[in-house]
């Protein structure tokens, strides 16, 4: 395949198709909705399926109904709208069976505006539906990591039946850049559905896609059966990304957009001559909690840069234990961070560590 | 489990419906669940279709619809199902799917997906079990909550100020064109069950045929939740819910309205047999 120049809602939608996506449920909602667009011609001509749902709540039904019969199939949207499919994402948690959610986060609480936001993070990473569930969160920073985590995203949500999301925000969703689309996959055949789908009950017992366990005992049984399975996706992918952290005092952690918008401040700072670097979740669930942890030895002082008020950095300050200083910047409602401002926050994180430094050492 | 008449020892007369398990259902006794359960299994298995079945249960009573079915069952978030059958599908046509909803789950908080699953004409079949009330959680108002019917969360009875007239589902999705066959019928007695059998067989055959969105209504009892023995429940259908609900066949294929003058119900040989039935249908037309 040849690099294009792909727009980012476009760029997932196609990745989507090619990655054996049969089925598509969306709804309208800004910045999202070029991909619902891209979808509704593209699934039609390929003799798949697209349903234009009434709202986000029917969408992620449809999602559960398409998934629960064994086909991959997806579902796309923002804010307003992944908080509408709470209670669906929590069903298909609860009965084990796979689908891929982007979310193109925008400015919020409420209707907010249309502008690029990462303030989904809680609700995506801790799981904004009721019970004890998880999800993968995949967060994309380029247009080509949009597209190969879609890819993955079905990959890792079939491996382990498990809703797997990937969060990527307004600019990503709205931007073009030069990206690479992969080969087209070959569709799953009606006979290979998986073995626990709904496919008609020939020459088997009936199945079931159900959450209910009535009885508490059972019902705590299949959560530690849950938790099991969490335990194992959190040992094996794990994915995260360290940039310029060799010798450096401060490191910045960030994820999607906001990790490169980091990049070029780092570049500016390393140019001052300051000993900056960037740790970049990719999964945010599982969090590289390990990684984090290790990196405490190695640097001084963390900044969290966000295009939120705060959300990540509750993970970062649980995992790094006041071991160093961990600094927070953010900024919000569909406003981005700009490198400059950034290289001040780095200038001022690298200080204090200075300043920390030099008193241990006078100590 | 076969019965055979002593007369005929080879023919059976009463067997046990393949599509149903041997699992006890935890319904209340005089519940007419059991009834619209078997019903849709008898048709089930008379279509050959157990194989290709595929049920979604909803949330209420019927939740353990799916333990009951001897097919392949999803069990969708309450008010849910045509969303989560629509996915289904669209992915398995070749499968017979059903969801079997009440009415609080239909018609309350599933509202929007019912309306437009059929206006989408989904190729799905619903059953929709009106017995005006909450039955799960303990007999609370449902919106086909009857006006002055007292329960658990209308103690003076349903007041049109403030709650309104209840909402007849039927005549409102006959409305919709891409709805095929929306009929109601009841199960207070024996003809009713046998004119309900021949519509939840007819509402299968046209999702068989592709023609679109299928819903049988079916009014139900709930002594438990009512306050009544199960004959009196009944007869509380018969005297007071089929008034407010009549019976009937608010849409049926274009076809089947161009029979033969006056007999175009999806059922009309059983209108003889029952003349009243038969005028009710005739009036639910007209509405």
């Amino acid at each position: 395949m040849a690099r294009e120049l792909l727009k980012g809602n476009v760029a997932f939608a196609e990745a989507a198709v090619r990655a054996g996506c049969e089925a598509y449920f969306g709804y309208p909602i800004t910045p999202q909705t070029e991909a619902l667009e891209h979808l509704s011609t593209r699934m039609p001509e390929l003799g798949r399926t697209f349903v234009q749902a009434e709202s986000e709540v029917a969408a992620i039904n449809m999602v559960y109904g398409a998934a629960a019969a064994g086909v991959r199939t997806m579902t796309s949207s923002s804010g307003p709208g992944t908080s509408l499919m709470m209670e669906g994402l929590s069903y298909l948690a609860g009965s084990e069976v796979p689908a891929v959610v982007v979310d193109v986060m925008r400015g919020g609480p409420g209707l907010g505006n249309i502008a690029p936001a990462q303030s989904d993070y809680l609700q995506m990473v801790k799981g904004g539906g009721h019970g004890d569930y998880r999800q993968i969160v995949l967060a994309p920073s380029t247009v080509q990591e949009l597209i190969d985590h879609t890819v993955l995203a079905f990959d890792l949500a079939d491996r382990y039946r498990i809703v797997t999301v990937v969060l990527a925000d307004g600019s990503l969703g709205q931007m073009m850049e030069g990206a690479e689309l992969p080969p087209m996959r070959h569709l799953r055949l009606p006979g290979e559905r998986p073995a626990w789908a709904l496919t008609g009950a020939i020459m088997r017992e009936p199945n079931l896609v159900s959450s209910i366990h009535l009885d508490p005992d059972e019902e705590e049984a299949f959560n530690r059966h849950l938790q099991a399975k969490y335990a194992e996706i959190a040992a094996a992918e794990v994915r995260f990304e360290e940039y310029r952290l060799e010798g450096a005092r401060v490191a910045v952690v960030a994820f999607g957009t906001t990790a490169r918008l980091a990049k070029t401040a780092i570049t500016a700072a390393r140019a001052e001559g300051l000993a900056v670097g960037l740790f970049r979740p990719i999964t945010l669930w599982p969090y590289p909690e390990v990684q984090l942890r290790a990196l405490v030895k190695r640097v001084d002082a963390m900044l969290v840069v966000e295009m939120n008020t705060g959300q990540m950095v509750e993970d970062v300050q649980r995992i790094v234990a006041e071991r160093v200083p961990v600094r927070f910047f953010g900024r919000t409602g569909g406003v981005m961070p700009m490198p400059e401002e950034i290289l001040e926050e780095l200038r001022r994180s690298a200080h204090e560590a200075e300043a920390a430094h030099q008193e241990e050492v006078s100590a | 489990m076969t019965v055979v008449a002593p007369e005929h020892a080879m023919t059976p007369v009463y067997e046990f419906p393949d599509s149903l398990t041997s699992v006890p259902t935890h319904y209340c006794p005089g519940c007419t669940h059991g009834i619209a359960h078997r019903l849709i299994a008898e048709v089930i298995d008379e279509l050959a279709a157990k194989e290709r079945t595929i049920g979604v249960a909803s949330v209420g009573c019927s939740v353990f619809a799916c333990r009951y079915f001897d097919v392949d069952f999803g069990q969708a978030p309450h008010g849910r199902a045509p969303a989560m059958a629509t996915g289904i599908k669209r992915v398995a046509p070749e499968a017979l799917v059903f969801t079997y909803q009440g009415d609080g789950d239909l018609a309350s908080i599933g509202a929007a997906e019912i309306l437009h699953a059929a206006v989408r004409g989904e190729n799905i079949t619903v059953f929709f079990i009106n017995n005006a009330i909450y039955g799960m959680t303990g007999g609370q108002m449902a919106p086909t909550t009857l006006v002055g019917q007292k329960t658990a969360s209308s103690p003076a009875g349903r007041s049109l100020v403030g709650q309104g007239a209840p909402l007849r589902v039927s005549e409102l999705l006959a409305q919709v064109d891409g709805a095929a066959f929306v009929v109601r019928r009841s199960l207070h007695d024996v003809v009713q069950i046998r004119r309900a059998k021949k519509a939840i067989r007819r509402a299968f055959e046209v999702q068989e045929q592709g023609l679109g969105f299928s819903m049988v209504e079916l009014l139900s009892s709930c002594p438990t939740n009512w306050g009544l023995k199960p004959d009196a429940a009944l007869d509380f259908i018969r005297d007071e819910m089929v008034p407010a609900f009549p019976l009937g066949d608010f849409k049926v294929p274009e076809a089947e309205t161009a029979g033969a003058a006056g007999a175009g119900t999806a059922d009309s040989s059983a209108a003889g047999a029952d003349a009243a039935g038969s005028a009710v249908a005739g009036r639910a037309r007209r509405g």
